[in-house]
């Protein structure tokens, strides 16, 4: 019979961060960023169909950085935990607080007894009425659950990316502003000066959706046009 | 097929809200829980519930109109005076409902989140015919709870983006599911608005035109029918009317149904006819 070798617990969760935060810092940076009209949510995805940024629910969005299929397949239960709730309560009770402890005890479960963790982080987002009822919450691959405030910026160079993002911003950004910090803090890492709209994944939540848009649905995902647009125009 | 766990991933895979439920939580579906057959049984009293009534939609020039009255009755009784029967089923389609009004609302909460839920899963709108049949497949569902008198009867209608024009579906309560041209209604005063919409309707309608003429099929069926309730003047109570076009679902406010309900009652009384 062979033996197994003696891993201590301390040495095992150890390597299995290790392995998922190399999984991570492989994979390009998203930032999510509160502002005056509401969240934008900024990915670096030359992809048009395979999203790093998607709706969940009414006023709720979802960033992730690292495995598409692992990321994807947490969204999808999000969206299914979120409709459930919406339909079985009522659309008000589905809150980004409870989604994301659904993600840290699913993240916490499977990086302790699967065989392998996922590698991804996640953001949930959820716009309120004004900024500071805005909630950010920052999800890692071990569980780990944390309230941020003005923005969440993850991924490979998360904090080159971060700090950028963190001498730009300012409480009155409005869409354009934001997503110009975002984009600007993505770029801090590379030669090429821009990036174009086509290399971009942006989406906004909405603060005044139901007045503008007469729809409860805040999040929008913005095209190319729109994209270059908000960039090209000046504040 | 092997039962691998590639082959049980992609089994798990859906994108309907419903089969989700079906499969996690069946009794949340508005149609899984029986009935004591005592209450619903052979011999027994017809269960006393509200009942919606009348749904008309028509098409016109630019898309499809549904417009439903506002009265629920129990038997003999009025139930409510202020029920909504239309509701957008998404930005592009309303669905209309007649029947038992518990269920049927609840049946249009469980469709309103069907289609959204695919809309986020998949990252795309379901197509007007896909979205018809989702709505046959849950009528069929509740079969069951037809058969037990608790019958629901939808009409859906929505602006098919690809083709460019509005369409109108009918159903019945198994499930079957039935294009219409034109225009139809279901429930008790049906059978009143559609002949007033056989003289209403003609091709090529404004919008305009077809909210006067979805109200005034409206206020046939309730000249005739109990169940179906007249604009209200005392109340300010006017029909439920959804457009839907290329800019998607549109409700008509009620300042201009006041307009229209006042300018039909104005001619009626006018014209001093019986009948």
């Amino acid at each position: 019979m062979t033996q197994q070798f003696y891993v201590s617990p301390e040495q095992l969760m150890k390597d299995r961060a290790d392995f998922a935060r190399k999984g991570i810092a492989r994979g390009r940076s998203v930032v999510v960023i509160s502002c005056e009209e509401g969240i934008a949510l900024v990915a670096e995805n030359p992809s048009p169909s395979l999203h790093k940024i998607g709706e969940i629910y009414d006023k709720i969005a979802f960033a992730a950085v690292g495995k598409y299929n692992e990321f994807e397949s947490l969204r999808q239960a999000g969206v299914r935990y979120a409709d459930v709730r919406g339909y079985s309560y009522d659309r008000e009770d589905v809150t980004a607080r409870g989604l994301a402890s659904v993600y840290a005890q699913s993240l916490g479960a499977v990086f302790t007894a699967e065989q392998k963790p996922f590698e991804v982080e996640l953001a949930v987002a959820e716009v309120g009425g004004n900024q500071s009822d805005d909630h950010l919450y920052r999800l890692t691959f071990d569980g780990s659950i944390a309230d941020e405030k003005r923005f969440i910026v993850m991924g490979g160079q998360a904090d080159k990316v971060a700090e950028t993002v963190e001498s730009g911003w300012q409480q009155e950004l409005n869409f354009a502003g934001a997503i110009r910090l975002a984009m600007k803090g993505l770029v801090t890492d590379k030669e090429a000066g821009e990036l174009p709209a086509s290399a971009l994944e942006v989406a906004v939540l909405d603060r005044a959706s139901e007045s503008t848009r007469g729809s409860r649905r805040a999040f929008r995902r913005l095209g190319d046009d729109e994209i270059a647009a908000l960039l090209s125009k000046e504040n | 097929m092997q039962d691998t766990t590639a082959n049980q991933v992609a089994a798990n895979a859906t994108s309907s809200f419903t089969e989700h439920l079906q499969r996690n939580r069946p009794g949340l579906l508005p149609y899984n829980q029986p009935f004591p057959a005592a209450l619903t049984g052979a011999g027994s009293q017809p269960l006393q519930v509200p009942h919606a009534t009348t749904i008309v939609s028509l098409t016109y020039g630019g898309g499809v109109l549904m417009a439903g009255d506002r009265r629920a009755t129990m038997g003999n009784v009025i139930a409510s005076r202020h029920i909504e029967k239309v509701f957008p089923a998404d930005s592009y389609s309303v669905l209309g409902i007649a029947g038992t009004a518990g269920i049927a609302i609840d049946l249009t909460r469980l469709f309103q989140v069907e289609l959204e839920h695919y809309e986020k899963i998949e990252g795309t709108l379901l197509s007007l015919e896909g979205k018809a049949n989702r709505l046959g497949a849950m009528i069929r569902g509740n079969l069951p709870m037809a058969m037990q008198g608790l019958a629901v009867v939808p009409l859906f209608a929505g602006f098919d983006l690809p083709v460019g024009i509005g369409r109108l579906f009918s159903y019945d309560v198994t499930g079957g599911r039935y294009e219409e041209k034109e225009h139809h209604a279901v429930g008790s005063g049906s059978v009143f608005a559609r002949g007033a919409l056989k003289k209403l309707w003609r091709p090529g309608l404004t919008a305009e035109e077809a909210v006067a003429v979805a109200v005034e099929s409206l206020y046939d069926a309730a000249d005739d029918d109990s169940a179906t309730g007249g604009p209200d003047p005392v109340r300010q109570l006017w029909p439920v009317v959804y457009t839907v076009e290329r800019s998607g679902a549109r409700r008509i406010p009620d300042h201009d149904l006041a307009s229209v309900a006042g300018a039909i009652i104005e001619a009626r009384t006018t014209a001093r006819r019986e009948a």
